[in-house]
């Protein structure tokens, strides 16, 4: 009983500390929206102004998403394709087998 | 989930909205542009008409994908995406930058373009995702009911 215990103490201690350092971390991030973070002054201004005539689109998230970062997209769509191949692994379906209603 | 789930009360309800539902899918994949949505969006309102169909008609219906061409359709979405990232770099630009893609239109719209391609790819590939896991849960069902007759 008293090894559990002992465990059980580190890891609630462990725990206390690592959600100390984050939270004292949390507080030198810039706030949520602020104007003045690297975010909102390098990048954001460039997409606002440049997005339209340079990819045509007439929305920046499309613009984002599918264009200055595209090849984010592309893993995207690869890691769900992965997640498909997985389930049919997981679960043993077997492919390759077109369904003629044999019975 | 080769029983079909569907009563002739149930078909009857589902052949109504599925071309409206089919068709809300293409305008959120081709409009996304323009509006919240693309291909991911469409991909997943693709998926859920297929998935009505599915349980409605059973597994045998034509309109239903199967697994297999579930999996053919979702590679052939991140192929097309793939595909047109290697076609930029065939034509002498950067991976993905589709404003080298030989259109005859304006450059910034050449890049639409691009981006509605590899809109439609991802649009496939979710729809034929969604369909392989639906039909990979669904497997196992198939298997009880046979044993059970």
């Amino acid at each position: 009983m008293t090894p559990f215990h002992t465990r059980q103490c580190l890891t609630w201690l462990m725990m206390l500390v690592v959600a100390g350092i984050l939270f004292y971390a949390d507080r030198q991030l810039p706030r949520m929206g602020d104007p003045r973070s690297p975010a909102s002054t390098h990048v954001s201004p460039y997409y606002i102004e440049h997005s339209h005539h340079e990819t045509g689109a007439p929305n920046f998230v499309t613009a984002v998403l599918a264009d200055y970062r595209g090849y984010d997209t592309l893993g995207e769509t690869t890691v769900i394709f992965t997640a498909g191949l997985a389930c049919l692994l997981i679960l043993g379906v077997e492919l390759g087998r077109v369904s003629q209603g044999e019975e | 989930m080769r029983t079909p789930f569907g009563s002739s009360i149930l078909d009857a309800a589902c052949r109504l909205p599925v071309p409206f539902i089919i068709l809300f899918a293409v305008y959120v994949v081709i409009h996304g542009h323009h509006s919240p949505g693309g291909g991911f969006q469409g991909g997943a309102i693709l998926a859920a008409t297929l998935i009505l169909i599915r349980m409605v008609r059973g597994e045998d219906d034509p309109w239903g994908l199967d697994r297999t061409r579930a999996a053919i359709l979702a590679s052939c979405g991140v192929g097309l995406y793939a595909g047109i990232g290697l076609l930029t770099l065939v034509f002498g630009g950067n991976y993905l930058d589709y404003s080298v893609l030989p259109l005859p239109l304006v450059p910034e719209k050449v890049r639409f373009m691009g981006t509605l391609g590899i809109e439609i790819g991802v649009a496939l590939g979710v729809t034929g995702v969604l369909v392989l896991i639906f039909d990979a849960l669904t497997a196992g069902e198939t298997q009880e009911s046979d044993d059970g007759k």
